[in-house]
């Protein structure tokens, strides 16, 4: 049962990562941000000045050899973290990364008692 | 009364749910100055408006206030501000520098030539990414700053009067 829990955890790991290798850098650095003055919208779908703007910062970033933590941690500097989408993984926000697997393994625990229950 | 573990965890996943929700209705992230405020700036090589030198972050004096104000012709919020921008110029203990935001030169000067040039340092940034630097989301912004080059103060939009005697009280404290 244990074992079963982590290989599904793992290939659903395993699957997005190799889902964004597909992604240039780019374009990936652009969808993981959130257009702040937008409603709902990623610097990649964005058209307002402000994301214009970013991208051209990401660009410049990109081209002077920075790497995609050093452009997120750049920016979460000066508009802070709520410009990430994915937030980064810290004490934190520890919570908000192991919630969803909490919530699914307790939504997994009540499926099984309930059923038991009604095979009894 | 026997409470069964299948009503606790049913209960848990709702009240879970409905917090998450209720926090969430309260969260409004949008245009946060608190990353950037006591702050020291960052580097920063910015081009004069009418010179071809560039400003640097070391050119800033250490025995001066220094309000660092976003502007550009073609924002009418700018024009608003621009009367309290004349009045802050009165004041010995505060620099201002202008960075033209996205704007041409022309206009630019037109202006500050047509209401007044209350800045100690005009400069451009024409494609708006040095403004990045200092956490800008649009124009008008003004980013008030200590003599030890620390971030006091971000003022989102039009300074108001409230801004206004908000600055100078800082600027005149001891």
């Amino acid at each position: 049962m244990k074992n079963n829990f982590l290989i599904i955890l793992i290939c659903l790991f395993s699957f997005e990562l190799s889902a964004n290798e597909n992604i240039s850098l780019e374009t990936k650095i652009f969808k993981n941000l959130r257009c702040i003055i937008c409603q709902g919208q990623s610097i990649a779908e964005s058209n307002s000045d402000f994301a214009q703007t970013i991208k051209i910062v990401v660009r410049d970033k990109i081209g002077q050899g920075e790497n995609e933590k050093e452009i997120y941690e750049f920016l979460s500097e000066k508009y802070g973290e709520w410009i990430i989408y994915r937030p980064k993984f810290n004490f934190v926000n520890s919570f908000l990364w192991f919630s969803p697997y909490i919530v699914l393994l307790l939504g997994g625990l009540l499926i099984f008692k309930y059923f038991r229950k009604r095979k009894q | 009364m026997k409470i069964s573990f299948l009503k606790i965890i049913s209960a848990f996943l709702i009240l879970f749910t409905i917090l998450i929700f209720f926090l969430a209705l309260f969260v409004d992230k949008r245009y946060s100055t608190e990353t950037i405020v006591g702050k020291q700036i960052d580097n920063f090589e910015i081009k004069f408006l009418l010179s071809n030198r560039t400003f640097k972050k070391n050119d800033l004096s250490k025995d001066q206030y220094h309000l660092i104000n976003i502007w550009a012709s073609w924002c009418l919020p700018c024009k608003k501000e621009h009367p309290t921008l004349m009045n802050l110029k009165k004041e010995k203990n505060l620099s201002l520098i202008g960075i033209n935001f996205k704007d041409k030169k022309l206009n630019a000067s037109g202006f500050l030539k047509e209401l007044g040039n209350p800045y100690d340092i005009s400069l451009i940034d024409k494609n708006g990414t040095s403004s990045i630097m200092f956490g800008v989301y649009g124009v008008p912004e003004s980013i008030l700053i200590d003599k030890k080059h620390n971030i006091v103060l971000k003022f989102i939009g039009p300074l108001s009067t409230k801004d206004y005697k908000t600055i100078l009280k800082l600027i005149n404290e001891k």
